[in-house]
């Protein structure tokens, strides 16, 4: 009995190396997935921040009709990156509304004449409020929202080529 | 170059984009053309061109309402830099938040409702004051059982040295 109580702290201090070692090649996962998935999304109304493009609220999320809204900034290196995603899924029938942070008119525009404009509606969120309301954590992300405004699918960071067919499903899904 | 980090997220966090600058691997052949880039590009990781919110770096006017939102911005955990508190980060979306946190308790709600609204967006993560439920019991167990295993240790103890 004493004798096996003596290799308790080595067994312990095994113990520790092997999670340490275990959560080294399980590699990092920074991403907070939002709680709001299959939840209604909260009243919200944003402002226009471009011309040719209303603002969005919540009514305009519950028209019956499945769309994705793209949470962007003109100051987001890979927003950039992702417009041509966005396009195609445009190009596929998905309608796009995108929630602009923290923008300024002055900059978006440019940004849109630069990478393309898929979008129908984009609100200004300038204080990050809606961004709250989603439970989103930065910029960009992507949600597909059903007819009703019930949150169907959250997608964090940019839409890479190879992840269009998915979102593309959870839209067609949410039909 | 910058866009290799696609899956990298903006948050304005100044500690990131350090780390981004730090991973980029150049080629050493084309320094001028590196140069020259620099000179010519805008910072990748720049922070939006939107002054911070206004009460983000504004105390509350008064006291005891900043005690109370001071003490709960203390146990909120920063989304973009996640391992600092939004009371000590610098990070845009930080300032946001503290400024709604400032906002909210003006408008007159209570610190936990601030706390279970954030939670039921963001999940028990964002808060630094753990919920007692089945999956953090160990954590609220484990001193209570540290403290009796002690006990025990030390009654042995004080029984040998009687004998």
């Amino acid at each position: 009995m004493r004798r096996t109580i003596l290799w308790l702290p080595l067994g312990l201090f095994l113990l520790f190396v092997i999670m340490v070692i275990a959560q080294l090649r399980h590699g990092e996962d920074n991403n907070i997935p939002s709680q709001m998935i299959g939840k209604k999304m909260p009243q919200f109304a944003l402002r226009p921040i471009v011309p040719g493009h209303a603002g969005l609220s919540l009514a305009d999320l519950e028209t019956g009709r499945p769309l994705l809204v793209n949470v962007f900034a003109s100051w987001c290196v890979p927003c950039r990156a992702e417009a041509p995603q966005l396009l195609e899924l445009k190009r596929r029938g998905v309608p796009i509304e995108g929630i602009a942070v923290r923008d300024r008119t002055e900059d978006l525009q440019p940004f849109l004449a630069q990478s393309g404009d898929p979008f129908d509606r984009i609100g200004s969120d300038p204080q990050s409020r809606v961004q709250f309301d989603l439970g989103s954590s930065g910029v960009p992300e992507s949600y597909i929202i059903d007819g009703k405004s019930v949150i169907r699918l959250q997608h964090i960071g940019d839409i890479r080529p190879e992840d269009v067919d998915a979102i593309f499903r959870a839209w067609e899904a949410a039909k | 170059m910058i866009l290799s980090y696609r899956r990298s997220r903006e948050g304005g966090n100044p500690a990131s984009s350090a780390r981004a600058k730090r991973d980029s691997r150049f080629r050493g052949s084309d320094g001028l053309a590196l140069a020259v880039g620099f000179l010519l590009a805008t910072p990748a990781f720049a922070q939006s061109s939107l002054p911070p919110a206004r009460y983000a770096y504004t105390q509350l006017e008064n006291p005891r309402q900043e005690a109370k939102a001071k003490a709960l911005m203390e146990t909120l955990r920063c989304l973009v830099c996640q391992g600092q508190s939004i009371a000590d980060s610098d990070a845009e979306m930080a300032g946001d938040m503290r400024a709604f946190v400032r906002e909210s308790i003006k408008e007159g709600k209570n610190p936990g409702q601030i706390r279970q609204w954030l939670i039921e967006r963001y999940g028990a993560w964002i808060s630094y004051e753990p919920p007692v439920e089945p999956l953090t019991w160990p954590l609220w167990a484990a001193p209570l059982l540290l403290l009796a295993g002690g006990a025990w240790l030390a009654r042995g103890r004080f029984k040998r040295r009687r004998a």
